[in-house]
């Protein structure tokens, strides 16, 4: 598990890979109880939204950048906030890639330990999704972000 | 409280009913059935996450008291059955965003940016209520895939006890095809 002593400003988050297939973009949908059509239906999303086929939806998206995020950090890594800005559709045979860096590492008034990340979503050169997270990262070894609540989490 | 302080600017010719809708609260609902387990791990294996406190209960119960849900399945608990006894009109979920297309008759329509904001955890059992405010509408842009507007949209969740779950900003673009763009998509 990574905790806040152990990040510095500028490091690298370890890059993930992804070969995306149509299975991929129907799996998250359906998981994220999206039924839109373009995100299963190949006609819909070229004849009515004149794009080249089915494309990942926004909570899948954000899935795979919570796995990446939590991936780097292990199970007491807590995300108080994520963005994420979609610029191109990541569609089936693209593959993916997930590359972070650490742009802030703070403490908070009450003693919580942040980490703000820049993150992007990239198909061969192109830039598809861009996103900041904030995530919480103990403290110390007894620290454990998932305890706060209240005026105690501040995300 | 909102998602994100980065707006795009409004429309200052909306029509009034629009603007009036603007900062106001609607559609809170509660959802259609308590938080299931099952959907965590279908989640979690949609994107081969193997974070421990969706599949282990050792740790979960030392890391978060119990199994908690994964953040990004927020809105999935406030996404209606596809189809339900009764219901003959389609229930959508982000139902501003339909009620936008509509009124502006833009027939197609993507989410373009997301912004959450993660409070109290959610967990199995559940009751998710969600309400929806509209932050605003631009005018009238084009861009490649059309002419059409861009919309903000926030969504409050809360659970059975009225502690904040979440609050998620999202960013749609309405918009009609143009000849161009459906020349692109042959």
């Amino acid at each position: 598990m990574t905790s806040l002593d152990q990040v510095q400003v500028g490091d690298a988050l370890p890059s993930l890979s992804y070969d995306v297939t149509s299975t991929t973009v129907v799996l998250g949908a359906l998981a994220a109880r999206d039924w839109r059509p373009m995100h299963h239906d190949y006609h819909f999303a070229v004849e009515r939204q004149g794009v080249q086929d089915i494309f990942l939806n926004s909570p899948n998206q954000g899935s795979w950048l919570e796995r990446f995020v939590t991936d780097w950090t292990g199970a007491k890594g807590r995300i108080g906030r994520l963005r994420f800005k979609m610029r191109k559709p990541i569609f089936p045979g693209d593959t993916m890639v997930l590359e972070g860096t650490v742009r802030d590492v703070s403490v908070d008034g009450v003693g919580c330990g942040w980490v703000e990340l820049d993150l992007t979503i990239r198909v061969g050169d192109v830039t598809c999704t861009e996103s900041e997270a904030k995530v919480a990262l103990p403290t110390s070894p007894d620290d454990n972000p998932w305890q706060r609540h209240g005026d105690d989490w501040r995300p | 409280m909102s998602a994100s302080d980065q707006v795009r600017e409004c429309d200052r010719n909306l029509p009034d009913e629009v603007q009036a809708l603007i900062g106001t609260l609607q559609y809170e609902e509660v959802a259609e059935f308590p938080v299931e387990r099952g959907y965590f791990w279908t989640s979690a294996a949609s994107v081969e996450n193997g974070n421990p406190l969706f599949w282990d209960d050792a740790v979960a119960d030392e890391i978060t008291d119990g199994p908690v849900a994964p953040l990004m399945l927020l809105s999935a608990w406030f996404r209606p059955h596809h189809w339900a006894p009764g219901r003959t009109v389609e229930k959508l979920p982000l139902q501003i965003h339909f009620d936008l297309k509509a009124r502006f008759e833009l027939p197609e329509a993507i989410m373009t940016e997301n912004t959450t904001i993660f409070h109290e955890p959610v967990r199995p059992g559940d009751l998710i209520t969600s309400a929806q405010r509209l932050v605003s509408v631009t005018e009238e842009l084009d861009r490649r895939l059309g002419t059409g507007r861009f919309w903000i949209i926030d969504v409050e969740y809360r659970n059975q006890r009225g502690e904040l779950c979440g609050v998620e900003r999202w960013e749609g673009f309405g918009y009609r095809r143009t000849g161009s763009a459906e020349r692109e998509a042959q």
